[in-house]
């Protein structure tokens, strides 16, 4: 047996009860004081529930984007070397380091009708700014580093052992793949995938810019709350706020629980 | 690997404190700064468009203040959108005058925060407006869609681009100038409410705030016409993109009157209150106006007014208390949760 | 036992790297340029002097300071959450960990709004800081509690899979041969886990740095004051200053290149790899 659980756990527990849980409750309290029968009046209003829809199918969206392409890039990373590797890593930290709202900006500039992407797709007929694909994008722009940092240094870590091993008892690349590479990395995968998703629902600053705002086509749950606060309707934002969270939570929870009963079912 | 791993984590050890200690030189770095002692301090919460102006008028008045009573003043200077900035004074951030864009928004101040009277709006002349402003469209070089008046907002192939009126302090002046042509046009509410939806079927998109949707017809280049405050479309006439784009007055449109206040709880506590009265009598005086002007504002000094009658062009206009019943009512009536503006996008 | 069945044909890894390359181009290039290329538009003289006022100064000293407040709360938080989640059981786990990722999944408007409810003017606490003139809303100690909400999660998430993965017997080894538990951890944990730790770290830095919605909100965007490197941008651009907005904003891109000076400076240092275990 190790050492050092309470200290750590203890600590754990009094930090996030400092940070998140007290602050957190706030929400709940400010909602609960509007009677609850208005958080649900407010929270699931037609245009909430469209807003809901939107927010979280782009958010699904861009998460299942960056798990794909995002392993793509951490496996590259971590197997392969190629000239400009390094720059090519550091780049993938970006997301986190510019503000949102300039992200949202320089990717309205790229592919509003006559940015400098959005130029060669307006003749095809197909939008991008101003549409679920805009906001999409920059869904998938500020959840990439989570999926690539996520699965990065649990593949770096993989021993090179078992996979020799798999090898030498004849077993395909892909096969080995599938039965030995993955199920280590998949924990990592979908802990990478939820975040980037639960990140994404959330996200305001850089999706304003591109999504257009226009009301139940376009306009995505966080911009809500900010009309709500237009109004000075502070609880009517945290009704909004409490039923995001809660929805989010739920996902997150799901995921963290089936990842939990894999480990088991894995005997790790 | 024990000694080898030692050296290494002695290295890590090496790497960890440097990096603390350069994170404390700068904090100590941080630490210097502020406000010069025994100098006056004024901090003024205003909405984005006014920064050149106030840019303009604080060294004048600091200047004046020094002159009439030989103390020194700096400023604080917070801008951002209206609403935001006035949420922001009701929940602590002190400030000792506020300069915003609507009057709804200084109502708020008094009603739910409590630090001035009701009756703020009658503490200085003129509404307590010391400038306005008023509706005006913005339309590219040579006007190619033929854009007049508001009419021909709703004419076929016309884009369209004004804020969302629901984030936005400055877009529910355009909505409530658009509802007043519908209103005089069509001769009724149902018209005007028949209008304000047909136009709003042109807009392609809604930004949050003015500053976003003349960005978003400047530099992005989307939409025919902008529906803009006139100070922004000057300033995007003459400054964003001089030579491509051109102001249409419309027949009729709205008085903006952006509203100043001294917010009284705050400047009692700083002892700031004459300083915070007499920068905003300031704001009445010919040197001020004038510089008003410059800054694309309709100034309220008629001989001033005067001087500049040749940049801002005769528009008749609506007025919100006349013709609204005060913000308070068409806040509630247009903008709120299940308003006319909810209403013409849910019927869809 | 032949090369090729423990890595790929070198037309897979073409592929493959193709494909990242090109994913990466659309997605982080891409904007990347744009931002420099809106920066540089008038030219390299513009663009440095708009580093240089008094106002963005302030605003990086400020950003600075945040982040050396923040990144090294949420680090040793990090460290020991992940420690009592993969080295020791207890029922409710999943749900810590979802505790842990909250703040992930809380919108930042809503991050900002939580702290001016806590202690704005008419917040929980505004009272009482009024009576004892302490400010935390709309000055530094309001930035930083925002900025440590929204990193929370990053030095713990980073941490929790690799050091799932690894496992405990490394510790288990080191305790049975009689080191104490100080011991066990610097000696054997710290260097397992310390790529780990740094990705954790860095990404946490450049999420501290770059966060503007939660930060927005508390800060009352006093010119020179509270404004943050993100918020000055804002301002920047809402004054249509667009070279200057883009060129604070392409300094704050090029903490991702930090991040990479950082971490070849260390590889270089222990003349190892980025993953290489033992």
């Amino acid at each position: 047996m190790l050492p050092g659980f309470g200290l750590s756990f203890g600590f754990t527990l009094a930090w996030l009860t400092l940070i998140v849980l007290i602050p957190l409750a706030t929400i709940f309290l400010k909602a609960g004081g509007m009677g609850w029968a208005q958080v649900v009046e407010v929270g699931f209003s037609e245009r909430a529930l469209a807003a809901y829809q939107l927010s979280f199918g782009t958010a699904a969206m861009a998460g299942l984007v960056n798990a794909v392409f995002g392993l793509v890039v951490a496996w590259v990373l971590v197997r392969y070397s190629f000239p400009g590797k390094q720059v090519v890593s550091a780049l993938v930290d970006l997301p986190f380091a510019l503000p949102t709202a300039v992200a949202g900006i320089a990717l309205t500039a790229l592919y509003a009708p006559q940015g400098w992407i959005g130029q060669y797709l307006e003749p095809l007929g197909i939008k991008v700014a101003f549409t679920w694909v805009g906001i999409t994008i920059a869904l998938v722009f500020i959840g990439l580093p989570f999926v690539v940092r996520s699965v990065e240094p649990v593949l770096a870590d993989l021993g090179r052992e078992v996979e020799e091993a798999a090898a030498t008892l004849g077993a395909t690349r892909w096969q080995t793949f599938r039965h030995v590479i993955f199920p280590a990395i998949g924990p990592a995968l979908l802990t990478g995938f939820a975040l980037a998703f639960a990140r994404g629902v959330g996200e305001y600053g850089s999706v304003i810019f591109i999504s257009g705002n226009m009301p139940g086509r376009t306009e995505i749950a966080p911009l809500l709350i900010v009309t709500q606060l237009e109004q000075y309707a502070y609880a009517g934002a945290t009704a909004i706020a409490v039923v995001m969270m809660l929805a989010s939570f739920a996902v997150l929870l799901l995921i963290n629980l089936v990842q939990a009963a894999s480990r088991r079912r894995m005997g790790a | 690997m024990s000694i080898r791993d030692s050296g290494r984590k002695s290295a890590t050890r090496r790497a960890v404190l440097a990096g603390s200690l350069a994170m404390g030189f700068l904090l100590a770095g941080c630490s210097g700064g502020g406000s010069k002692p025994g100098a006056v301090e004024l901090t003024n919460v205003s909405y984005d468009p006014t920064r050149e102006l106030y840019q303009a008028i604080n060294p004048a008045f600091a200047a004046y203040w020094k002159q009439k009573t030989g103390k020194d003043i700096t400023f604080r200077m917070s801008h951002g959108g209206s609403g935001k900035q006035s949420r922001a004074i009701i929940d602590g951030l002190e400030a000792d005058v506020a300069t915003l864009a609507l009057a709804y928004d200084i109502d708020a101040i008094s009603a739910k925060g409590k630090l001035l009277d009701a009756d703020w709006q009658k503490a200085l002349p003129d509404n307590s407006a010391p400038y306005t402003s008023t509706i005006v469209f913005l339309v590219r070089k040579g006007n190619p869609k033929g854009i007049k008046d508001w009419g021909d907002l709703v004419k076929p192939g016309v884009e369209v681009i004004t804020a969302n009126p629901k984030t936005g302090g400055g877009a529910r002046w355009n909505f409530l100038a658009a509802w007043a042509y519908g209103r005089k046009a069509g001769g009724s509410d149902a018209a005007a409410e028949a209008y304000v939806k047909q136009l709003f079927s042109h807009v392609p998109v809604l930004d949050s705030g003015a500053r976003g949707s003349t960005t978003t017809f400047v530099e992005r280049g989307i939409g025919d016409v902008l529906i803009s405050w006139e100070n922004e479309a000057f300033l995007a006439e003459k400054k964003l993109g001089a030579g491509k784009f051109e102001i249409v007055a419309p027949s009729i449109s709205i008085l903006a009157e952006p509203s100043v206040a001294v917010v009284t709880a705050n400047a009692k506590k700083h002892g700031t209150t004459e300083v915070a009265d007499a920068y905003l009598r300031y704001l009445y005086t010919p040197e001020a106006q004038t510089a008003i002007a410059h800054n694309f504002y309709r100034p309220r000094d008629p001989a001033i007014a005067q001087q500049f009658k040749a940049q801002f062009r005769e528009i008749p206009m609506v007025t919100i208390d006349k013709d609204f019943g005060g913000w308070a009512k068409a806040q509630k009536t247009f903008f709120d949760d299940g308003g006319v503006f909810d209403r013409i996008y849910s019927k869809k | 036992m032949s090369v090729q069945a423990i890595t790929e044909s070198p037309v897979m890894r073409a592929v493959l790297i193709t494909i990242a390359l090109v994913f990466l181009g659309f997605f982080l290039l891409l904007p990347l340029l744009a931002v420099f290329s809106e920066a540089l538009r008038e030219g390299a003289g513009p663009f440095l002097d708009a580093l240089h006022t008094a106002d963005a100064l302030a605003a990086i000293r400020l950003t600075l300071l945040i982040a050396a407040i923040s990144v090294p709360l949420n680090m040793v938080f990090g460290i020991a959450a992940s420690w009592a989640i993969t080295k020791f059981q207890f029922p409710g786990k999943a749900l810590l960990i979802t505790l842990i990722d909250l703040p992930f999944s809380v919108s930042p408007v809503v991050s900002g709004l939580i702290f001016v409810l806590l202690f704005g003017a008419n917040g929980l606490f505004g009272a009482w800081l009024a009576e004892h003139d302490l400010k935390i809303i709309f000055a530094v100690p309001g930035i930083v509690l925002a900025t440590v909400f929204i990193t929370f999660p990053f030095v713990a998430r980073e941490l929790i899979p690799l050091m799932l993965e690894q496992g405990k017997d490394d510790e288990e080894a080191a305790i049975s041969l009689g080191a104490n538990g100080w011991q066990t951890f610097w000696h054997v944990t710290l260097p397992n886990i310390r790529w780990g730790l740094l990705y954790g770290v860095l990404l946490c830095n450049a999420r501290a740095m770059g966060e503007f919605g939660a930060v927005s909100v508390v800060s009352g965007h006093i010119r020179g004051e509270t404004n943050t490197m993100p918020l000055h941008v804002e301002i920047l651009y809402n004054e249509y200053d667009f070279v200057g907005a883009f060129a604070v904003a392409s300094l704050l891109a090029l903490l991702a290149l930090v991040t990479l000076v950082a971490k070849t400076v260390l590889e270089w240092r222990f003349g190892l790899h980025a993953g290489a275990r033992h």
